[in-house]
C-alpha cells in the first residue's frame, strides 16, 4: 500500500512551485524527519520532510520541474509491510485534498453577508434614588475611595495594586485609608514597572481574582497598553468565551495643570476603539462612585478614566448602602431644546458652565454626559439630536480621531434627517501640550470656546 | 547516550565572583534524573510520541492549506513539556506559555481532536475556531494559553502565581517562554516582583537556540540564560531539555523549592526545534547538518526509547504504541477536516461577557 507524497504549500497563498531538487532517490529508505526534496517559490526555498516511514517506490515529478501545483502527487512511499496505520494514512489523505479545494471554493463564492451585532441591548436606566435619601458632599477622590472600599468589603477577590497605593496612601490620595482597613495583602505597592504589574493584574484576573490596577496617570499606561489590549481585551474572544478577565485599570487621564506634553493626554479615544474593552470616564462624584462599583463587579475588562483636576472637586452623592449605576448609559445633565452639547469627564463641567452663559442669551442648551465611552449610548445622543436638531461635542482632548469624531459619524449615519446644521467638535488644539501658562490656556477647551461653538452651530 | 551539550548547573566550587555571591544564599538542591517506573516511562514515551506525530500531521495539514496563518511546531522539544507537566498536580497548578502551545496542551491530556480542530479553524475547536494555533486555552485544566506577544505570558504567569498566593490554594504556576522572550523587558519586571513577593512560580526558558532566525549568541549578551534571574536573587538551573528524566528531575527540585514558599525558580531547558520557527521559515540561518546531528544524537524520543530498552521493553510494545498514536492523530485530522466552520453568528459572540 503506497503513501502518496503531495506537493506541499509553503504558505497559505502558495498555489504552485518548483521542485528544485530531490535529496532521495527511488529505493531509498526514509523515516520521519528526513529531508526529501527542496521546493522553491518566488519567495523562499524550503525543505520538504518525510512524515512517514518507508521506501521511496516511485518519484513521479522529476527535479527541476516548474509550476508544480500544490497537491500534485510527487512521489510514492511503499509503507513498511501492509500495516493498517499506513493504509489509513492514504484514505485519510483523500478527504484532505477534497476539503482543501472545497474550502478554497467557499472563500471565492461566499457572498459578503451583511453582518451586524445582533445581541439584544437591554434598556438600562439609573436606579431611582428613594425620596428622602440624604445627600452627602464628597470630593471625587473620596467617592472613588469609598467605591473601592465598599467593593473590597463585599468581595474578598477584589484587591488594589499600583505605584504608591498603599503606604503613601495614593499619589493623588485616591486610595487613602485602604491599607489600614484591608492590609498589605490586598493593597499592594508595586515597583515602577507599569508593563509588569499590568500583566500581573491581568494574569490574576484570568486566574479568578478581581484586580483594581491603579496607574499613577494613564500617560504611564502606554507602557502597559499591550496587556490592556492584547491580553485583557482580546482573550475572552480568542478563547471562545472560556477565559474571562474581570479587571479594572483606573487612574487620572487628560490634562492636569502645567505638567507639559508627556503628562497631559486624553486616552479615551484610544481605548474606546478597542472591541472587548469597557471604557468609562465619569464627571461627578456620584457617577464616579456608582460606575466604579459597577466596573469592579463587571465580568469584562474596564478602563476607568478619571481626571486629576476633578479629584478635589465636591459633589453631592446619595447616601445609599449600595449605589451602583448601569454601564453604557449616558446621563442628561441639563434639559434643553435649542442645541445639544455632548461631553464627558471634565468637559461636562465646562459644558454646564457654557449652558448657563447661553441661557443668559436666551439659548436653551441640553447637556449630555456620555459617562461610558464604550459601549457608547447612541440612543440618548440620537434622541437628543431629534429634539434639538443641532449638536456639538466638547472634548478635553485632541480633535483628530477623537470621541467627537465618532459622535459625528453616528449622527451622520443614524441621525442625518434630524440635522439642521453640521455637527462640530470643540476640543483642545491639535498640538502637544505646551508648558507656558498662556499657551496651555490657549490649547485647552473651555466654556467660552463651547459658547462660541454653539453660536456657530446655531448659525 | 549523547545529549545536547548542557552546561552543569550551579558549579560546586565558586570559581567566578558571581558564584561567590551566590554561595551565601540558599539554593535548590542539585537535580538528579528522575527514577521513573516502567509504566511512567512508557507514558512519557507515549505522550512525547503523540506530540511528535500530532505536530507532523499539523505540518502536513498546513501544507495542504487546511491550517492557515502562523503554525509553530513543537517537534524536538517534547521532553520539556512532558517532563515538567507530569510533575504538576492537575486542578491545582497552572500553566501558561507563548504561541508554540500545541505540545503543552497535549501534555495536559487535552483532547487532540479539539486542538486540531482549532488549528483548522472549526467550530469544534477548543476556542470555537476564533483563536487558532497561537490562542488556545483550557481553564478546566488551568491551562491559560496560548499568547502571541513574545514575553507577555511571563507577566501573566506571575499574575496567576499571585492568584495562587493570594488565595492560598497551594498551587504553583509554570510559565514557559523562549530564549527570544528572555530578552523582553517585562520578563525582568516580572522577575523582580515575583521574587519580591515570593510568588509560587517556575519560570521555564525553553532555550531552543533560535529566536526565529537569530541564535542565542547573536541576541543575548549573557547566553547562559539560567543566570538571567540571579540579579533578582532567583536561582537558576540549567537542564538537558532533550532528556525527559533530567527535565522531570529538575521539575521535582523546582517544585519543592517553590512549594516551600521560597519564591520563584528559573529553569533553563536546553532544547532544540527541528522545524523552522513557523511553517513559513526557510531555515537559512542554520545548517542541515546541525539539525541532523541533534536528531541523530539527542532526540528526546529516541533517548526515551533507549531507557525503555534498558528496562526490557521490547520493540513490539513500542510498535503497538506507535500504531495507537497514529490512529489518534489520524482521527484528530479527520475530525478537524470534517468539522464545520463556525456559524457566521459567532462573529459577534464572546466580545464581551455581559450585555450593556
Amino acid at each position: 500500500m503506497a503513501i502518496e507524497l503531495k506537493m506541499p504549500a509553503l504558505s497559505p497563498t502558495m498555489e504552485e512551485g518548483t521542485l528544485a531538487k530531490w535529496l532521495v532517490k527511488e529505493g531509498d529508505a526514509v523515516k520521519s524527519g528526513d529531508i526529501l526534496a527542496e521546493i522553491e517559490t518566488d519567495k523562499a526555498t524550503m525543505e520538504f520532510e518525510a512524515v512517514d516511514e518507508g521506501v521511496i517506490s516511485s518519484i513521479t515529478v522529476a527535479e527541476g520541474t516548474d509550476n508544480v501545483k500544490v497537491g500534485t502527487v510527487i512521489a510514492l512511499i511503499a509503507g513498511e509491510g501492509e500495516d493498517a496505520a499506513s493504509a489509513e494514512q492514504v484514505t485519510a489523505d483523500k478527504p484532505e485534498a477534497e476539503a482543501a479545494s472545497v474550502a478554497q471554493e467557499k472563500t471565492v463564492d461566499a457572498p459578503a453577508p451583511a453582518l451586524k451585532d445582533e445581541t439584544p441591548k437591554p434598556v438600562k436606566t439609573d436606579p431611582a434614588i428613594p425620596a428622602g435619601t440624604a445627600m452627602t458632599s464628597l470630593t471625587l477622590r473620596e467617592a472613588l475611595r469609598d467605591a473601592m472600599a465598599e467593593e473590597m468589603r463585599r468581595d474578598d477577590r477584589v484587591f488594589v495594586m499600583g505605584e504608591e497605593v498603599a503606604e503613601y496612601q495614593g499619589a493623588y490620595k485616591v486610595t487613602q485609608g485602604l491599607l489600614d482597613e484591608f492590609g498589605a495583602h490586598r493593597v499592594i505597592d508595586t515597583p515602577i514597572t507599569e508593563y509588569g504589574f499590568a500583566g500581573i493584574g491581568t494574569g490574576a484576573a484570568m486566574g479568578g481574582l478581581r484586580p483594581v490596577i491603579e496607574f499613577m496617570t494613564f500617560n504611564f499606561a502606554m507602557q502597559a497598553i499591550d496587556h490592556i489590549i492584547n491580553s485583557a481585551a482580546k482573550t475572552n474572544y480568542m478563547s471562545g468565551g472560556q477565559m474571562r478577565c474581570p479587571i479594572v485599570f483606573r487612574g487620572p487621564n487628560g490634562a492636569a495643570a502645567r505638567v507639559g506634553a508627556q503628562h497631559s493626554q486624553n486616552y479615551a479615544p484610544w481605548y474606546a476603539s478597542v472591541p472587548g474593552l469597557i471604557v468609562i470616564s465619569p464627571y461627578d462624584a456620584a457617577d464616579a462612585k456608582g460606575l466604579l462599583k459597577a466596573a469592579i463587579r463587571c465580568e469584562d475588562p474596564v478602563v476607568f478614566l478619571e481626571n486629576e483636576l476633578l479629584y478635589g472637586r465636591t459633589f453631592e452623592v446619595p447616601d445609599l448602602d449600595d449605589h451602583v449605576l448601569p454601564i453604557g448609559k449616558a446621563r442628561i445633565m441639563r434639559q434643553g431644546s435649542d442645541v445639544t452639547i455632548v461631553s464627558y469627564s471634565i468637559g461636562v463641567g465646562m459644558a454646564l458652565e457654557a449652558a448657563e452663559k447661553l441661557a443668559g442669551e436666551g439659548i436653551d442648551a441640553e447637556v449630555i454626559d456620555l459617562r461610558t465611552i464604550r459601549p457608547l449610548d447612541k440612543a440618548t445622543v440620537l434622541a437628543s439630536l431629534a429634539k434639538t436638531n443641532r449638536l456639538l461635542i466638547a472634548e478635553e482632548g485632541w480633535p483628530v480621531c477623537s470621541v467627537g469624531s465618532e459622535i459625528i459619524a453616528i449622527c451622520m449615519e443614524e441621525g442625518f434627517d434630524d440635522l439642521d446644521a453640521p455637527v462640530i467638535r470643540v476640543t483642545n488644539e491639535d498640538v502637544p501640550m505646551p508648558y507656558a501658562a498662556n499657551l496651555e490656556r490657549a490649547t485647552l477647551v473651555n466654556a467660552d470656546k463651547i459658547v462660541a461653538g454653539v453660536r456657530k452651530v446655531l448659525g | 547516550m549523547a545529549k545536547t551539550p548542557a552546561k552543569k548547573s550551579a558549579p560546586k566550587k565558586a570559581s567566578v565572583s558571581g558564584d561567590v555571591a551566590r554561595a551565601n544564599r540558599e539554593r535548590p538542591a542539585e537535580p538528579v534524573p528522575y527514577k521513573a517506573s516502567k509504566e511512567e516511562l512508557l507514558e512519557f514515551y507515549r505522550q512525547m510520541l503523540l506530540i511528535r506525530r500530532f505536530e507532523e500531521k499539523a505540518g502536513q495539514l498546513y501544507g495542504l492549506g487546511l491550517i492557515g496563518g502562523f503554525c509553530h511546531l513543537y517537534i524536538g522539544q517534547e521532553a520539556v513539556a512532558i517532563g515538567l507537566q507530569s510533575a504538576l498536580t492537575p486542578g491545582k497548578d497552572s500553566v501558561i506559555t507563548g504561541y508554540r502551545d500545541h505540545g503543552h496542551m497535549l501534555a495536559y491530556g487535552i483532547d487532540p481532536n479539539v486542538i486540531m480542530a482549532e488549528l483548522t479553524g472549526r467550530a469544534a475547536g477548543i476556542s470555537k475556531g476564533k483563536g487558532g494555533s497561537m490562542h488556545m486555552f483550557s481553564t478546566e485544566h488551568k491551562f491559560y494559553g496560548g499568547h502571541g506577544i513574545v514575553g507577555a505570558q511571563v507577566s501573566l504567569g506571575a499574575g496567576l502565581a499571585f492568584g495562587h498566593k493570594y488565595s492560598n490554594d497551594g498551587g504553583v504556576c509554570l510559565a514557559y517562554f523562549g530564549d527570544g522572550a528572555a530578552n523582553q523587558g517585562q520578563v525582568y519586571e516580572s522577575f523582580n516582583m515575583a521574587e519580591l513577593w515570593k510568588l509560587p512560580i517556575i519560570f521555564v526558558i525553553e532555550n531552543n537556540q533560535y529566536a526565529m532566525g537569530t541564535s542565542v549568541n547573536r541576541a543575548s549578551s549573557e547566553d547562559q540564560l539560567y543566570r538571567r534571574g540571579e540579579s533578582f536573587r532567583i536561582p537558576g538551573i540549567q537542564v538537558d531539555g532533550m532528556d525527559v528524566l533530567a527535565v522531570r528531575g529538575a521539575a521535582e527540585v523546582a517544585l519543592e523549592w517553590v512549594r516551600g514558599g521560597k519564591g520563584p525558580v528559573l529553569l533553563e531547558m536546553k532544547t532544540y526545534r527541528y522545524r523552522g520557527h513557523s511553517m513559513s521559515d526557510p531555515a537559512k540561518y542554520r545548517s542541515r547538518d546541525e539539525v541532523q546531528s541533534v536528531r541523530d544524537n539527542s532526540d528526546p524520543i529516541e533517548g526515551c526509547k533507549a531507557y525503555l530498552a534498558e528496562m526490557g521493553v521490547g520493540e513490539d510494545e513500542l510498535k503497538a504504541i506507535e500504531k495507537e498514536i497514529r490512529t489518534i492523530v489520524n482521527e484528530s485530522a479527520d475530525f478537524a477536516e470534517t468539522s464545520p466552520e463556525p456559524e457566521l453568528g459567532e462573529l459577534y459572540t464572546d466580545v464581551l461577557v455581559e450585555q450593556y
